[in-house]
This record gives C-alpha cells, sequence and structure tokens, in this order.
C-alpha cells in the first residue's frame, strides 16, 4: 500500500479534485512529471494536457487541463488551472462541435481568422476527445 | 381636503409600487447569494496563487519582467471602471463614478486618459467626458462572469503596456466588504507594485519555520514572468466578482428602504383616509338628526 499524498486541482471557478493520492502524472511545460509522496518541493508551469491520478482506491483518473501551474510539495500537490474537467464532465459533442468550428476556421485561411486561437482552440478540441476515449 | 376617492386611488398605486420593489428586493436577494457563491468559490484559486507567486518572487530579482518597471515619465493612462449595467440600487454607480471623476480630474490632470468600462452606467458617464472610451463591455457585471473576459481584457491591457501605448493601469471597481458595505476602491494594475506589495510585504514562513526551496521549470524568472500576466487577470477577475457582489447588495438594500418607505406612506394615507371617512359620516348624521327634528318641529 503506497502512501498517499494529497491532490488538490482549482481552477477560479471552483475546486475541481481535491483528495487523497497515490500519484500524480502532469504535463509539466518542460516534460510530463510524476509525484509520489516524499517529492521534493517543486514549482512548474504546466501545458495544456491530461492530469492522471490514481486515486485512494486505486484506480486510474484524468483530468483535462488547460495550461496553468503545479506547486509539489512532499505531502500535497496543487494544480491551478485557468481551467479543469474531469474525465466523466467532458463535453465531448461540444468539443466535437469545437473542433469542427476550429478545422474550418483554420482551412478558409482568410486573413481575418485569428490563427493562434484557433489552433489553441482545436488543440483544446482534440485533447478533450482523446481523454473521453481513453480506454 | 382630498376627496376619499383620491385617497383611495393612491393607497392602492403605492401598494403597487411596494409589490414591485419587494419583488426586486427578492430577486437582488437571490443574486447576491448566486455572486457570493461565485466569490468565495474564487478565494481558494487566489488564495493559493498569492501564495505561490510570493513564494517565487521572493527569489526573483526586481527586474525579471518588464510588467514591474515604472515608467520615468507617464502620460497616458487607462482606467477600468467597473460599474453596474442596471440603476436602481442606491448609491452604487454615482459612488463609483464620483470616484473616478475626482481621480481624473486630480491625480492624472494633464495627462492622456482613456476609458474600459464594464457596465453600462459607468459607460454613459464616460461618453459625457472628454476622453475616449478605448473598449466596452455590456451585461458582464451582475451576471455569470467567465473568467475568459477578465483574461482577455486583461491581456489587451498588457499588450499596449508592452507596446507603450499607455504608461499605467487603474482600476475602479467596489469592494465587498460586508451586506452593509461596499467600497468604491482604486487600484492601479500595471506597472505592477513592487513585489513586497503584492505579497503583503511578509515573506511566506511555513509552519514549521523554513521557506519552501522550489526546484522550478522553467527558471524562477521566466515562471515569475507567465505569473504576472495572470496575476493581472486575476485582479480584473477578482474586481468583477466584487463589484456583481456590491452591486446586488446594494439593490436589495435600496429596494429595502423603498418597501419601507411605501409601506409608512401607506400607512400615513390610511389614517388620513379613515379620517375623512369618519367625518364625512358624521356630517351625514347631523343631517339626518337635524332633518328628524325639524320634521318632529
Amino acid at each position: 500500500m503506497a502512501e498517499k499524498l494529497f491532490l488538490e486541482v482549482v481552477t477560479p471557478q471552483k475546486s475541481v479534485v481535491s483528495e487523497e493520492v497515490e500519484i500524480v502524472v502532469a504535463p509539466g511545460s518542460e516534460g510530463e512529471f510524476g509525484a509520489l509522496k516524499g517529492h521534493t518541493t517543486f514549482l512548474t508551469s504546466l501545458k495544456l494536457g491530461t492530469l492522471r491520478y490514481k486515486d485512494s482506491a486505486g484506480k486510474e483518473r484524468y483530468v483535462f487541463i488547460n495550461g496553468g501551474f503545479a506547486e509539489v510539495l512532499p505531502t500535497k500537490v496543487t494544480i491551478l488551472a485557468e481551467s479543469a474537467e474531469r474525465r466523466k464532465d467532458i463535453d465531448v459533442e461540444r468539443a466535437v462541435k469545437a473542433k469542427e468550428r476550429a478545422e474550418k476556421r483554420l482551412a478558409s485561411r482568410s486573413p481575418e481568422t485569428d490563427l493562434v486561437r484557433a489552433e489553441a482552440a482545436l488543440r483544446r478540441a482534440l485533447h478533450r476527445i482523446k481523454i473521453k476515449d481513453i480506454r | 381636503m382630498a376627496t376619499l376617492k383620491e385617497v383611495k386611488s393612491k393607497i392602492v398605486s403605492i401598494k403597487k409600487t411596494r409589490q414591485i420593489t419587494s419583488a426586486m428586493k427578492m430577486v437582488a436577494t437571490s443574486r447576491l447569494r448566486g455572486a457570493q457563491n461565485r466569490m468565495e468559490a474564487f478565494k481558494p484559486y487566489a488564495g493559493k496563487f498569492a501564495e505561490v507567486l510570493g513564494s517565487i518572487a521572493g527569489k526573483s530579482g526586481e527586474n525579471a519582467s518588464p510588467l514591474l518597471v515604472p515608467r520615468d515619465e507617464v502620460k497616458k493612462v487607462a482606467l477600468i471602471l467597473c460599474t453596474s449595467d442596471r440603476g436602481l440600487c442606491g448609491g452604487f454607480n454615482s459612488n463609483l463614478i464620483t470616484k473616478a471623476d475626482k481621480f481624473v480630474q486630480s491625480e492624472l490632470e494633464g495627462k492622456e486618459v482613456s476609458y474600459i468600462c464594464f457596465g453600462k452606467r459607468g459607460r454613459d458617464w464616460a461618453k459625457k467626458q472628454p476622453q475616449p472610451i478605448e473598449d466596452q463591455y455590456i451585461g458582464v457585471v451582475g451576471g455569470k462572469i467567465a473568467f475568459g473576459i477578465a483574461s482577455s481584457s486583461g491581456q489587451k491591457m498588457i499588450d499596449s503596456f508592452l507596446e507603450g501605448a499607455v504608461d499605467e493601469v487603474y482600476l475602479i471597481y467596489s469592494r465587498f466588504v460586508n451586506m452593509a458595505r461596499q467600497e468604491a476602491t482604486l487600484k492601479k494594475i500595471l506597472p505592477i507594485p513592487s513585489l513586497d506589495e503584492l505579497t503583503g510585504g511578509k515573506e511566506e514562513v511555513q509552519a514549521d519555520g523554513f521557506l519552501p526551496e522550489h526546484i522550478c521549470e522553467p527558471s524562477s524568472d521566466k515562471l515569475l514572468g507567465e505569473m504576472l500576466p495572470k496575476n493581472v487577470f486575476i485582479q480584473i477577475y477578482d474586481a468583477l466578482l466584487q463589484t456583481s457582489t456590491s452591486e446586488h447588495a446594494a439593490r436589495m438594500r435600496a429596494m429595502e428602504n423603498a418597501t419601507k418607505a411605501c409601506e409608512d406612506m401607506v400607512g400615513e394615507l390610511q389614517s388620513i383616509f379613515n379620517k375623512t371617512r369618519q367625518s364625512k359620516i358624521t356630517g351625514d348624521l347631523m343631517d339626518i338628526v337635524g332633518g328628524a327634528e325639524a320634521l318632529k318641529g
């Protein structure tokens, strides 16, 4: 039985996750990292991606993270994200629609499309769909 | 003296007004609850962010980010004014606008000022000013505020600050102190005041008395550079949340007072009505008695 550490994922709207976990794997901006209990204090920015953790029952959970920061302390991991959704809360229909919209916008190549924004939207949508498709 | 009918119709109309004000009060109460919940939900994020920012700021140089550097000469100033879209909330909007007006008149004398308005009331005021309105957001304050609005408007401010289009950015909003008190507050958001101020001047000392020495990825200066703009967004978002909460609290109070005033007026009119009715009946009785006496005669 692995020792537990406390995981907290907070967004400006609400606290998404707040529970004891066995391991956390997060998408750091310089590479994915894992944290177990007793990890040295560590601070990093996060990129868009999937946060994985094993809850106290040993079940793998997935959370969509749209960039942010992570603070790792020996007994606690705090994730500050602008938005985050648990796998079960992801709205696939919305993501598929957002994907189509972004693809259309990118394909149109008209000068007034904001390429950076469209690309970011596409990346977000694809990632949400990917998380939903796990297993 | 007013006729019975006049008094009666006045009572009816005031009672109707009372119905409206008390309904508005109830709406404001329920919205207030929502706004307060959102404010509460934001607290853990803001608190944790400030904590992390504080611990990292202690390790970085003062010149880690251009957002920290004050301009030698301040010529152009942007003012973000948060007000509500709707009236009927007492002195709420006029407090905010007076604050803005005074600030522009005294502190910003001779500088180029532009406005960014959240809320219709503030925009209507800014329209009458000689200075231009840079941006306006209607239908934000008082409703459900998305973080995206704060971050996109904040990003615009940061961009124009970095380009040199503005030298300073100020924020005027209504701080929610408690149900009975909302304070019009002025805050400088760019350039970011010194890091000591951000952390409240105190180093983050942990319970067991050591500063957490974080390993940082990327370097702490770079991280700080990423966090500072976010800090600006957080301040704008916080201001919007507080202004919304304040608006509903102010409206609730204003409507409560209006309802009470209606009740007082109805009471007064009712007693006038009763007196008039009484004296009319007395008059009629006198006539009847007089007539009967005359017949006996």
